[in-house]
């Protein structure tokens, strides 16, 4: 059987070590089949054994990931993924420790715990499958749903703000966010492997598309047509242009300091203008401003926002634990019960 | 009557068989510390004792005010003693709104020890007194002893510098000093242990201290009114004893268990009172690989608990019954998974924030079926402050040994009243063996072991082991998502039928006394004191009364049907509504009579004495 389970000085993982052989139960033609398959492809790139990866998940539609992947895995209840990864990270840190999550698990009724997940900076992979729809209980608002979007729950049409997953995230502290869609397999295989290698809590939104309750919520983003001028695909040191001649690009006016729209060549205004996207800022404030772009008057920022360094949480713990333990001697059963004032009875 | 102290004083020491002695004061008074040293002072001597302080609900309520006065009861003893006891023989007190707080518990003729410099215009104001009790006549069937501690502090630490704020802030050991001539206490061990605690943060405050502790001392030595007492040492198990309150020994009970079990503690937790001191103590022990760890709501500390257990740690929560309500999902999570997973309860008075910082037994049935579905773990109740160590380590036992959650009940009452504990050799302590799973041969993640029916424990990080496991229902066999419907039965059963067979691995209820007869008075939890000593005392006079206490609640021991059908009548006092009587209906079809005290404050021994006198009655 060890064979079976390579260490790194063996042959290298395939795709297929990560099947698990389970039939996959999404509906034909949904996203999350995407989100899946470049997970596969990516997980046996990092040369880390397969047993060392733990996936665990909530409950939606998304939630059935762990199931998929012949790995560790945890299906767990609605919303409390992050804090269960937590408690599994925190005690065994040389775990990879993957969390998937939707937009309902996630925002909603787990929205605490994935706040507090990030600000700790706990070394968490999290992929946020973000539908805007709840797809497994057939078709209520999501605190995604756009204003106006009808769902069952809201037939004549949802009045709840959506709230952008990656603003609460940085909102949160959070030291890496990114976005990806599930219809652009390369890029999304791209951000995964970011995700994988970053140390702390990484945030990936992935917009994965629900063909039953919510189909086309994305769709004008990757309209061949529209999707250069709707799409602007973050790379760090490059100014911020896109459009199908790469002719358009984003800078702060110079008079509000708010983000806008200009065309390169239009009133003299050349690419030296544009903003230069920096994901290691160690202000949040360019990232915040990307997150907060939304169609029509903007397009959409695809990559990373922000990828910076703080202390990881479970690495500050052992650590700490390491110190007391060098200080004070390591703790046995004999040094606990010898511990305190205590006193005689002859 | 002041003719009669003098004799007293003058005669030999009184011999006591044990006493009650209340402290009472503003919380920055000191009076824990003084009750804390006294009894410290006690245990050393030799004798019995069990204590238990009383805090006010309000962090800094205003000085003077009713509603700041913090207290502290000792008992102590020549014999067993089982409780802080009911009502103080002596009340010590620093305010007047310490007096008209605590007056009302003072036994009929009982003793106060009055701070009269406290018994300003002001503070006789603000405790709400017309008139000075201790001059008007009021207090007349009492043994009232009015000593300015604050003026014999100012006199005993004349010329060593101190501020005046900080004088009147040693009058505490004044009063220290007192009781310690007055019980007969040797005063040399306090006087080193006060300069020692001193030594390094402010040496000048530990001879100031130790003064005002002398000064308290010579004035009692020297007085005539004071009486004297001289309590005897008990016969007490010899060993190495310490005091631990209830979730001090709790902290230890699952660091030991960890040990034991050659497993990490992993505690989650969130504050709630009165169960947050057991994370307290378990942060400062890292030097034992413990992770204590702060999390943002009781639902991520069960959770958090369920992800530390899947990666093959000792995982742990504590909380107290609104906590648990947040955690009932959870927990049927884990009853799902078949992880192990120790959930302490200390209980407090409810529903909702009700009085969170007193005691209740309220959540015994929440305990046992607060869960929804089919959703059954096993439930443990400590009875004394030293035996939370005992159950922490069986709950963590059973937890292991069935893979499963746990549930341990405490209370309020148990988690801050301390009581000597005779610290066990490790030798003494059970072994927690624990195998991790790693053959990949025949594995499947739901194949029981066929005597305990537990599911073996596989973390990750085993080659060859890699299983998904969730929520969902799963096949009997092979542990895969299973809809099918005689398959969820059949798993619906075995998981009850786990938790069921424990009755086989834990001990029988015993009887003390008579094995059968008229009178059966059992309890369970913290009662466990109050009940000794009221059937103890009946007993002695004679009565036919025997006594069992249930530490194991689901499942109940095997033999506790037969227990209670071999006596006429079963009194079962409780700090609840009746719970354990309608449990014990519903298991056993065995009718009680209830004892329910639901007053949010410990049973007393003379209510459970009454009782069992009304039940005698031919
Ligand atoms: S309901 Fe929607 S999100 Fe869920 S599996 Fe079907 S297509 Fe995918």
């Amino acid at each position: 059987m060890s064979d079976t389970n390579p260490t790194p000085n063996l042959p290298p993982l395939t795709r297929k070590e990560f099947e698990s052989g389970q039939s996959v139960r999404w509906c034909p033609g949904c996203g999350s089949f995407s989100v899946l398959a470049q997970v596969q492809k990516t997980l046996p790139t990092l040369g880390v054994p397969r047993e060392k990866f733990v996936f665990v998940s909530g409950i939606g539609c998304s939630s059935r990931f762990p199931y998929y992947l012949n790995t560790y895995g945890l299906h767990t209840i609605h919303g409390r993924a992050p804090a269960i990864a937590t408690g599994l990270k925190l005690t065994r840190p040389e775990l990879e420790v993957w969390v998937a999550t939707g937009d309902g698990d996630a925002l909603s009724i787990g929205g605490n715990h994935l706040i507090h997940a990030l600000r700790r900076n706990v070394g968490l992979k999290i992929i946020l499958f973000n539908n805007r729809i709840y797809g497994m209980t057939k078709g209520q608002s999501s605190p995604t749903s756009v204003l106006g979007q009808k769902t069952k729950s809201a037939p004549f049409g949802n009045i709840d703000l959506p709230l952008s997953p990656l603003s609460l995230a940085l909102g949160a502290e959070a030291t890496f966010v990114a976005r990806s869609i599930d219809a652009e397999p390369k890029h999304l295989g791209e951000m995964l492997e970011r995700v994988a290698r970053h140390r702390g809590t990484a945030l990936l939104e992935v917009f994965q598309n629900c063909v039953v309750f919510n189909d086309k919520a994305f769709g004008g983003l990757l309209d061949k047509d529209t999707k250069a001028d709707r799409q602007l695909v973050l790379e760090h040191g490059k100014p911020m242009l896109f459009g199908k001649e790469r002719s358009k690009g984003l800078r702060f006016s110079p008079r509000t300091f708010t983000p806008e729209v200009v065309e390169l060549g239009r009133d003299g205004i050349t690419e030296a203008a544009l903003l230069v996207h920096d994901e290691r800022a160690t202000s949040p404030g360019l990232a915040f401003m990307l997150a907060g772009l939304t169609p029509p008057d903007f397009p959409t920022p695809l990559g990373v926002l922000r990828a910076v360094e703080r202390p990881v949480y479970e690495q500050v713990v052992h650590e700490n634990e390491r110190i007391a333990v060098e200080t004070q001697g390591l703790g046995s059963l004999e040094s606990l019960l010898g511990a305190g004032e205590s006193w005689e009875v002859r | 009557m002041h003719h009669d102290q003098e004799r007293a004083a003058q005669q030999p020491p009184e011999h006591l068989e044990s006493v009650t002695i209340r402290f009472a004061g503003d919380s920055g008074d000191g009076m824990q510390l003084v009750g804390m040293e006294l009894a410290k002072a006690s245990a050393r001597q030799g004798n019995d004792l069990a204590t238990l302080p009383n805090y006010p609900a309000e962090i800094r309520a205003p000085a003077g005010s009713l509603s700041g006065v913090s207290g502290f009861q000792l008992q102590f003893g020549a014999r067993r003693v089982y409780t802080p006891g009911d009502k103080p023989e002596v009340l010590v007190v620093m305010s007047p709104a310490a007096l008209k707080v605590n007056l009302g518990e003072l036994r009929p003729a009982g003793m106060i020890i009055a701070n009269r410099d406290g018994f300003s215009d002001r503070a006789l104001g603000l405790a709400g007194y017309s008139s000075n009790p201790l001059t008007d006549g009021s207090l007349a069937g009492y043994a009232v002893h009015a000593i300015d501690l604050g003026t014999l502090a100012e006199t005993a630490l004349d010329g060593l510098g101190l501020a005046h704020k900080e004088v009147a802030r040693c009058k505490n050991y004044v009063a220290l000093g007192l009781l310690f001539r007055m019980y007969d206490r040797a005063p040399e061990p306090e006087l080193a242990s006060i300069r020692a605690r001193f030594a390094k943060k402010n040496p000048l405050f530990g001879e100031a201290n130790a003064r005002a502790f002398r000064a308290g001392f010579d004035y009692a030595e020297n007085t005539e009114t004071l009486p004297r007492y001289h309590v005897p040492p008990a016969s007490i198990r010899p060993g190495r004893y310490r005091h631990v309150t209830g979730n001090q020994a709790t902290a230890l009970g699952l660091t030991a268990a960890a040990h034991l079990a050659g497993l990490r503690l992993y505690l989650g937790s969130y504050p709630i009172s009165p169960a947050t001191e057991i994370l307290h103590e378990l942060a400062l022990l890292r030097q034992h690989r413990v992770i204590a760890f702060q999390t943002e709501d009781e639902i991520a500390a069960v959770t958090s608990c369920i992800g530390a257990s899947f990666g093959g740690a000792l995982a742990a929560t504590n909380t107290s019954g609104p906590g648990l309500a947040l955690m009932s999902e959870g927990l049927s999570l884990a009853v799902m998974l078949e992880l192990p997973l120790v959930v302490v309860d200390v209980q407090r008075g409810g529903p909702s924030t009700g009085l969170p910082t007193k005691t209740e037994q309220a959540d015994l049935l929440f305990a046992v079926h607060g869960r929804h579905a089919e959703s059954p773990l096993p439930v443990l109740a400590a009875a004394t402050p030293a035996d939370c160590f005992e159950m922490t380590i069986e709950a963590s036992r059973i937890a292991l040994k069935y893979m499963t959650p746990v549930l341990l009940l405490t209370d309020g009452f148990l988690a801050l009243s301390a009581e000597p504990w005779r610290i066990p050799e490790p030798a003494e302590l059970p072994r927690l063996k624990v195998s991790l799973r790693t053959d990949p041969k025949g594995f499947a993640p739901y194949l029981r072991d066929p005597k305990t029916l537990a599911r073996p424990w596989a973390v990750p990080g085993t080659p060859g082991l890699e299983h998904r496991i969730g929520g969902l229902e799963k096949d009997f066999v092979t542990g895969a998502i299973s809809y099918d419907p005689v398959n969820h039965e059949r798993m619906v059963e075995v998981r009850a039928r786990k938790i069921a067979g424990i009755a086989d691995d834990i001990a029988p209820l015993e009887v003390q006394g008579k094995p059968e007869g008229e009178l059966l008075v059992l309890g369970w939890g913290s009662t466990y004191g109050a009940i000794c000593a009221a059937v103890g005392a009946a007993r002695a006079a004679g009565k036919r009364v025997s006594q069992a206490h249930l530490r194991h609640l689901n499942p109940l021991p095997r033999n506790t049907g037969e227990v209670l059908r071999r006596f006429r009548r079963v009194l079962v006092p409780e700090n609840n509504a009746g719970q354990l009587g309608r449990l014990l209906r519903e298991e056993l079809l065995v009718d009680t009579v209830g004892l329910d005290v639901v007053q949010a404050r410990p049973l007393k021994v003379g209510e459970i004495a009454e009782k069992i006198e009304e039940l005698l009655q031919p």
